[in-house]
């Protein structure tokens, strides 16, 4: 028996399908983010295509939701501009086969190692048009830069995975792809040397735009991004203060080592529990040593200067899990379980949960939107 | 503006009140004496004046929790007041509410260069921010130009911005968490010194809750280094369009200038009056920022000047030195002093698409004509955040009420081309009766859905943002 399937063609198509919905809807795009299997009818937002508006000289792109990201940034590429935030692509490492969708890297608010210095997707949105549980049609934000006008539930909206609104079109700053890359990188720091090491570089006047460490192979990188001129320049800066002894990767081998770094593409492939911590970059080489003193297996890949660690925990995983969530708890952070037999999303605190809690309730009173996707 | 009747029930209480909120206080924190509570009675939207009931200086969050949670118990509206400088008319009081005045609590709480980041007390200033970080080289990046006075309380309500935001964002982009207190005294941390939500992203929403949401009394903010330098190039155009083109070009030649400044004739004709500072005579000028090393900067303004010179400039001059930049930028920084000289004026902040710009210049020239009061322009080109400032006199009966009708037509436009009304002044009471003209009714009951959550008696700054009409059937539920 075939499942029934909700595939909307167009915003008012959306807000049908939701408010005539009788039961939970498990809402997807391309499908190759979800964290947690809901129960319901799937809800399939990638025939929601199709570009609004495209001003590359105000770097601002209008896109509904289902769009692939590989069509977005393909558009973007012909005016030489980007997602700043770099968004990555978990499919390979969570082994989905589907295609990404702009509106899914939005719901799931998805950044790489640029977010450091660029900021996150969330801070790229400029504006958000959405359907909510009750099937309402809700715009807010808009298309320009400066928008201050009445809360902000694009930021709202940005990483609640579906369970305040489904998205039908979202507006984000781009842009310019810079002349040129360079990567500096080390091989052979002990993980708080390698922090120590991203802070500093972190820490100068040069705009680094990525500083990473990924523990097989013990690699530092720290990339820079710009005009040429000054990328050779600020890469002889820091090889000659933070980066000492560190060589030089250009372009393509550049652009290769992010792109996995992004996508986490060392852990492809491998069994174990995946997570991703967010915490103070300093705090990093306590989490990796308390996992090493308990004798827990699993590689890592920090980025973000350390602040975004992510693990695959290949021995101990139901101790390893209670270790990464108590030790980030502890220190100050979060800790997402990508896959593994744990809680996707962490736990909050009873204040802020009773609000996110009274936030489900209203922009979805039936509980229908991807019912317990995110509750710890 | 209308607001709403105070309630007769609280002012008939105010002495048990007042008396109340002095358990929980020093004697000096608390100011219920008329003479003294006139010192609040507006903030920088002097045209609208209420003195409050009484106003309480908390000198930290327990202090912040305890006022909050005797007037969620007596029913008092609060108004949380930074340092007074809102445009919007933000922290206008009632007569019949407690302003909670952040002045008291400007403390340096953490500083941390490796991770780069600093926790103050809200109500320390946004330029004491970077003062208390510049001795490491780094700075707090978000700028409004009343840094001096401004507190970061405000900045978090109301999501300010700045001249160099085209590069570093505004105050949202530059916020890692805050330690709020909720309307009932319950004290939350959002976020911290890490990136990103675990769950929801509650502080995304705060950020330019304009005071409606939680009372904002700890900020941990992003600190970044000190760019090598900075030096800016200025052109003229004999249009306001060539003048739009050549920014355009520029953004699309993948320069990303940290700041794009935009004057037109009338502004740049009184501040060269003020100011002396050199400016050409012509229809646009433009004041383009780089920063980098001194070679970068060359790099940069040489390829920046190279598009502008296919744009046949009056004038173009890239500064070589620290004494040329300030030559540059002597005007643009003096240009809402200079408007002051010849007039009273009303600086409005609605935001465009940058590809507009002629067409909105065109129509607020022929709104000016219709209503006969002279506006000039200055404006955050790179983001399309204008400044349109309307020039009226207050003493003449009417002019006021005129400027407004003006300045809201004007608004009217921004949202008419695609843009917003306000870019990083906030709605306040000011554009509160505008919110229709950008939002549907079902577009700001998700927006007050929020407010119901957050502070379901609707106590917390309660008249502002959302059109009175509007609000009142969430306000009345509340009581």
């Amino acid at each position: 028996m075939a499942d029934v399937m909700l595939r909307p063609v167009d915003e008012a198509d959306l807000a049908h399908a939701i408010s005539s919905a009788d039961g939970p809807l498990r809402i997807t795009g391309g499908g190759t983010r979800t964290l947690v299997h809901v129960a319901g009818t799937p809800l399939d937002t990638s025939g929601l295509t199709g570009m609004e508006l495209y001003e590359p000289g105000a770097m601002t792109l209008v896109v509904r939701a289902g769009t692939p990201l590989a069509e977005v940034e393909a558009l973007l590429a012909t005016e030489n501009q980007r997602l700043a935030f770099e968004p990555p692509n978990f499919a390979p490492v969570l082994g989905r086969p589907g295609q990404s969708t702009i509106g899914g890297v939005v719901a799931a608010n998805a950044s790489g190692p640029r977010r450091l210095q660029a900021g996150a997707c969330r801070d790229a949105m400029l504006g958000v048009r959405f359907v909510d549980g009750a099937g309402t049609i809700i715009k807010n934000g808009g298309r320009v830069m400066k928008n201050v006008t009445g809360y902000d539930l694009v930021k709202l909206l940005s990483g609640s995975n579906g369970t305040l609104g489904v998205l039908s079109e979202v507006s984000l700053k781009v842009l310019p792809t810079p002349e040129a890359e360079a990567t500096l990188i080390f091989e052979g720091q002990t993980v708080s040397a390698a922090v120590d090491t991203l802070c500093d570089a972190m820490g100068t006047p040069f705009d680094v735009t990525g500083a990473a460490y990924v523990a097989a192979g013990k690699k530092t990188a720290i990339r820079v991004e710009g005009l040429s001129a000054s990328v050779t320049y600020r890469q002889a800066e820091l090889q000659r203060g933070v980066a000492a002894g560190f060589e030089v990767l250009e372009g393509a081998s550049s652009a290769a080592l992010w792109a996995d770094i992004r996508d986490l593409a060392p852990f492809v492939g491998r069994t174990g529990d995946l997570w991703r911590a967010s915490m103070k970059p300093t705090d990093a080489p306590g989490l990796i040593g308390a996992l090493d003193d308990a004798g827990i297996g699993h590689d890592a890949i920090l980025d973000w200067s350390g602040g975004l660690v992510s693990l695959l925990v290949t021995d101990g995983r139901r101790a390893g899990g209670e270790l990464i969530r108590a030790h980030v708890a502890a220190c100050g952070g979060h800790a997402t379980c990508l896959r593994g037999d744990h809680r996707a999303y962490p736990p909050q605190s009873p204040g802020v949960a009773r609000l996110e809690a009274g936030l489900r309730a209203r922009f979805d009173p039936r509980g229908i939107l991807n019912p317990g996707l995110m509750e710890a | 503006m209308e607001m709403p009747a105070p309630n007769a029930a609280i002012l008939s209480r105010k002495t048990q009140i007042v008396e109340r909120l002095r358990t929980v206080l020093p004697a000096d924190a608390v100011i219920a004496d008329a003479a003294e509570t006139r010192a609040y009675e507006c903030d920088a939207l002097t045209a609208y004046r209420c003195p409050p009931m009484a106003a309480v200086l908390p000198a930290n969050t327990a202090e912040v929790a305890a006022v909050l949670k005797i007037c969620h118990e007596e029913g008092v509206p609060v108004v949380p007041r930074g340092s007074g400088t809102s445009l919007a008319g933000g922290a206008l009081p009632t007569a019949d509410c407690v302003i909670l005045g952040v002045s008291k609590m400007n403390a340096v709480l953490e500083t941390d260069y490796e991770n780069r980041f600093i926790r103050v007390q809200t109500g320390r200033t946004n330029l004491s921010v970077t003062g208390a970080v510049e001795e490491e080289d780094f700075f707090y990046a978000p700028d409004p130009s009343s840094q001096l006075a401004c507190a970061i309380a405000g900045n978090v309500a109301m999501n300010s911005g700045g001249a160099h935001c085209l590069k570093y964002g505004v105050t949202t982009n530059n916020l890692l968490g805050v330690t709020m207190v909720t309307m009932d005294g319950e004290v939350m941390e959002l976020g911290g010194a890490h990136l990103d939500a675990g769950g929801l992203d509650l502080l995304g929403v705060i950020c330019g809750s304009e005071g409606q949401l939680g009372v904002v009394t700890e900020a941990t903010l992003r600190i970044l280094r000190k760019p090598e330098g900075a030096r800016p190039v200025l052109m003229g155009f004999d249009s306001n369009e060539t003048a739009g083109a050549c920014v355009s070009d520029i953004i699309k030649a993948g320069i990303l200038p940290v700041a794009i400044e935009f004057m037109d004739r009338p502004i740049i004709e009184i501040c060269e009056n003020f100011a002396k500072a050199g400016y050409p005579q012509c229809e646009a000028l433009l004041i383009v920022e780089v920063e980098g090393s001194d070679a970068e900067i060359d790099d940069q303004l040489s390829r920046i000047s190279a598009i502008a010179r296919t744009h046949n400039p009056v004038e173009l001059r890239e500064s070589t030195s620290a004494a040329e930049s300030a030559a540059i930028w002597l005007g643009r920084k003096s240009a809402f002093g200079a408007v002051g000289q010849v007039a009273d004026y009303m600086c409005l902040d609605g935001t465009i698409p940058v590809s507009t710009l002629p067409r909105v210049l065109k129509g607020i020239e022929a709104l000016s004509e219709q209503y006969g009061l002279k506006v000039g322009n200055v404006f955050h080109a790179g983001d399309g955040n204008m400044h349109p400032l309307i020039m009226f006199d207050a003493n003449k009966p009417g002019d006021l009420e005129l400027c407004e009708a003006m300045g809201a037509d004007i608004l009217r436009l921004c949202v008419e081309v695609g843009g917003c009304l306000t870019g990083e002044h906030g709605v306040g009471i000011e554009k509160r009766d505008l919110m229709g003209d950008q939002y549907t009714p079902q577009d700001l009951a998700a927006q007050m859905a929020v407010k119901d959550v957050f502070d379901p008696a609707w106590l917390l700054n309660p008249a502002k943002v959302f059109p009175l009409d509007s609000s009142q059937q969430h306000r009345i539920a509340a009581e």
